[in-house]
């Protein structure tokens, strides 16, 4: 019953989706305004019915409805509740359907929220939301329907993935959709300014809070998904290069750009075609990514099933969506007049290379991803790895390190390169120091030292805009930008600590023989079988002194029953100055354990730095909000 | 500066860095793509030495030695053609054991063998490696 009643929520949605389309449609180009009051209410019923759907799914998934093909096949009746209830969407077709409740909810709150968008640029806006929606649930109905029921229904499912069965799985792609597909709404307010060719600063300050919004929550979800790597995989890193962590990070790198490009249109009304062109580009990545996921091209944990109608059918819909919003602007940007001009040494001068190095590293990512595709159709079996985009993203991302400490120290409009220098001082004078200290105390490699050294320059320069200046007077979104450009070194000064100075220890110990890693010394106490909800185990216990500080970890080799496999559970212990991490191999004959231990000095930056940055993003978001509702407050009483 | 010629000069950068972009992954591609290689690919077209690749096939049945450090183990991966024997130091995957299918990732030496700094192995058939399930399809037609 509630897999029927979730099946009819989707029809309405899809049906809603198109009616929304057509007034949007007909209220544009008739130029009938009033009918704005008409669209909104269908986009937020649309957007309802849509996470009805959702909900139902869930329903049926926490009820173990056997009866229901996707439960049969990623869930089973002895699991835990929260796997249940992730597992709704730890496979292929729930995935997608919370990719478009996200899509729905996000275009319901656009209706709600968006008041300082025209009437008419706003019915754009919907619409364009409308169309994306509709050929996403479309996709959903004709070739993925997440509430296909078989008969006769078996006692018992396959049960998910031991891979997903994990806390993370609550909240990694939930996080990860929203920001993924927050984007959608920049997408559609840059297709809705090219309908109506208001582009300008009252359209980029009306986008600014969205792609905010998406932005932050996709900075939280790329770096929850990096520590899951990092924890789960066993492996000591937290980047893989892998291509669904590059669909996460393209998406990110353009809303990062659109985020800087923004700001230039909205306070100096420059880069309008640039930011038009970032929004399209932005949400593009969002759906090559999803294309890559979901359509089985790709081999990973993120890749449920393989079935070559669904890429075919991804594929067109991303055809159709970028193609058609690609022509859209080629036809209409000859209608947006070219923004006010600026010197080449000013903020916007600045931003315009940001900008730039973010492309080109987009570019590259791209390139890597897509690569081993293309020559897989040429019958060439090739991978793209780690090397690759070290070799090629990692100078520029450097490069880009650089235009950061300076950006936000040049003046808007015209700043004099001498002046600009002298304000860059201090950060120079911090490099300088970290990089004689580096060469001085122990030469460590040349990429992470020029990491750790810019990684010092960076910090100094991004808290240099808030010296000297009185903490309250300054603006909270300036607090924002402060903050996430510090985030940005300290993750950076995370990643370059972890590769210069990790220590690993790989060696096979009988119990109650030590083993060195880093200044730890770690014994294996013993082995002893543990149970757990759907899994039994092997877990070690070592314990690890360091100065007589005794930590005990306990590292375990798990065994699930359904679906039959075993992972390598790692366990970490996290210091002040790093993590120390251990995994637990397999035994031998001779009674012995094999064991890899890894000191990971600051590893733990990264992630604090990743935290910060969504934490400016949420600062600035608010600022902004603050300052409007002032202004609002002000317009109305005046 | 007027208008359109900013437009321009900033039309003319973005394009140049989009060709730089494009130039440098191409050329880095050339040197770091890694190539997947069958035992038979490595004895038919040349010993790919000095850079990294992957190869794939059959762990041989009885070909698994495990050293005396407890952490090193050898074995010899076929594709019904061609045998390489593989040194690989680290924890195996729970999956890897003799007649399955394995992806080593590493490098080749001068005397033909392969010294790998990581395995994949074949997981149920859902996680299966497109290259594994390509190399097992091969096997299968060759061994038939």
């Amino acid at each position: 019953m509630i897999a029927e009643a979730g099946l009819a929520a989707l029809w309405f949605a899809a049906a809603l989706a198109a009616l929304q389309l057509v007034l949007a449609a007909a209220a544009v180009a008739r130029g009938q305004e009033a009918l704005v009051g008409g669209v909104r209410p269908v986009a937020i019923l649309q957007g309802g019915f849509a996470a009805a759907a959702m909900a139902a799914l869930i329903a049926v998934f926490l009820a173990s409805d056997m009866s229901v093909r996707v439960v049969v096949e990623n869930s089973a009746a002895a699991k835990p509740w929260i796997y249940k209830f992730a597992g709704a969407w730890g496979n292929h077709e729930g995935s997608m359907l919370l990719w478009v409740t996200i899509l729905g909810l996000a275009g319901g709150a656009v209706a709600i929220l968006e008041r300082r968008l025209d009437a008419r640029t706003l019915i754009a806006t919907l619409g364009a939301q409308a169309a994306l929606a509709l050929g996403f649930y479309a996709f959903l109905l004709f070739s993925s329907n997440p509430f296909d029921r078989v008969s006769p229904a078996p006692p018992d499912g396959l049960g998910l993935n031991p891979l997903l069965q994990d806390p993370g799985l609550a909240f990694h792609p939930p996080t990860l959709y929203v920001g993924y597909v927050g984007i959608s709404v920049a997408f559609s307010f840059a297709v809705g300014a090219l309908v109506t060719g208001q582009v300008g600063p009252a359209f980029a300050k009306a986008m600014r809070p969205w792609v905010l919004a998406a932005w932050i929550f996709l900075t939280i979800g790329i770096t929850a998904g990096s520590y899951w790597a990092y924890y789960e995989l066993g492996w000591g890193g937290w980047w893989f290069w892998d291509p669904v962590e590059n669909a996460s990070l393209m998406p990110w790198l353009a809303a990062t750009a659109l985020l800087h490009s923004v700001t230039v249109l909205a306070t100096r009304d420059g880069l309008r075609a640039w930011t038009v062109m970032l929004a399209v580009v932005a949400f593009s990545m969002s759906m090559i990514g999803t294309f890559l996921v979901r359509s089985g091209i790709l081999t990973s944990v993120h890749a449920f099933a393989v079935d070559p109608r669904r890429g075919a059918f991804i594929l067109a819909l991303l055809a159709l969506y970028i193609g058609g919003a690609l022509a859209l602007f080629g036809a209409r940007i000859g209608t947006v007049r070219a923004g006010t001009t600026f010197e080449p040494v000013s903020r916007e001068g600045g931003l315009v290379i940001n900008n730039l190095l973010l492309s080109v590293i987009l570019g590259v990512v791209l390139i890597g991803t897509l690569y081993p595709l293309v020559a897989a159709s040429f019958g060439v079996q090739l991978s793209v790895g780690p090397p690759f985009f070290n070799k090629a993203a990692g100078p520029i991302a450097l490069a880009l390190v650089v235009v950061m400490a300076a950006g936000p120290l040049i003046r808007w409009r015209r700043d004099d390169a001498g002046q600009l220098t002298g304000r860059l001082t201090w950060p120079i004078a911090a490099t300088c120091f970290a990089a004689a200290a580096l060469v001085a105390f122990g030469p460590i490699p040349v990429l992470p030292t020029i990491g750790l050294s810019l990684a010092a320059g960076l910090a100094v320069a991004s808290i240099l805009p808030v010296i000297r200046r009185h903490p309250l007077r300054t603006p909270l979104f300036t607090w924002g930008m402060v903050v996430a450009h510090l985030g940005i070194a300290v993750s950076l000064a995370g990643m370059a600590s972890d590769s210069a100075f990790t220590k690993e220890t790989l060696l096979a110990v009988t119990v109650g023989q030590p083993a060195r890693v880093g200044p730890f010394t770690v014994r294996l106490d013993g082995i002893k079988p543990v149970i757990g909800e759907g899994w039994s185990a092997l877990e070690a216990r070592l314990s690890a002194t360091r100065d007589d500080d005794l930590t005990v970890l306990r590292p375990q080799s798990r065994f699930f029953s359904t679906p039959p496999t075993s992972t390598s559970e790692s366990a970490i212990a996290t210091f002040w100055d790093g993590q120390l991490y251990t995994v637990l191999g397999q035994p031998d004959a001779n009674g012995r354990w094999q064991l890899r231990l890894w000191w990971k000095p600051f590893v733990t930056l990264i992630w604090l730095g990743g935290a910060l940055v969504a934490l400016g993003g949420a600062l600035s978001l608010i600022g902004r909000w603050r300052r409007e509702r002032r202004a609002r407050m002000r317009d109305y009483w005046a | 500066m007027t208008a359109k010629n900013q437009r321009l000069t900033l039309v003319l950068l973005a394009l140049a860095a989009m060709v730089g972009a494009g130039l440098l992954a191409l050329s880095a591609l050339r040197d770091q793509a890694s190539f997947f290689y069958a035992p038979s690919d490595a004895r038919r077209d040349g010993l790919p030495l000095g850079r990294e690749v992957r190869l794939g096939g059959m762990v041989q049945a009885g070909s698994i030695v495990r050293a005396a450090d407890g952490v090193t183990i050898r074995f010899v991966v076929g594709d019904g053609l061609a045998t390489t024997p593989v040194t690989f130091r680290g924890i195996a995957p729970d999956l890897f054991r003799e007649r399955s299918g394995v992806v080593a990732e590493g490098h080749f030496n001068p005397d033909g063998s392969f010294t790998a700094t990581n395995l994949l192995a074949k997981h149920d058939e859902k996680y299966m490696p497109p290259q594994v399930a390509g190399a097992m399809h091969e096997t299968k037609t060759l061994t038939k």
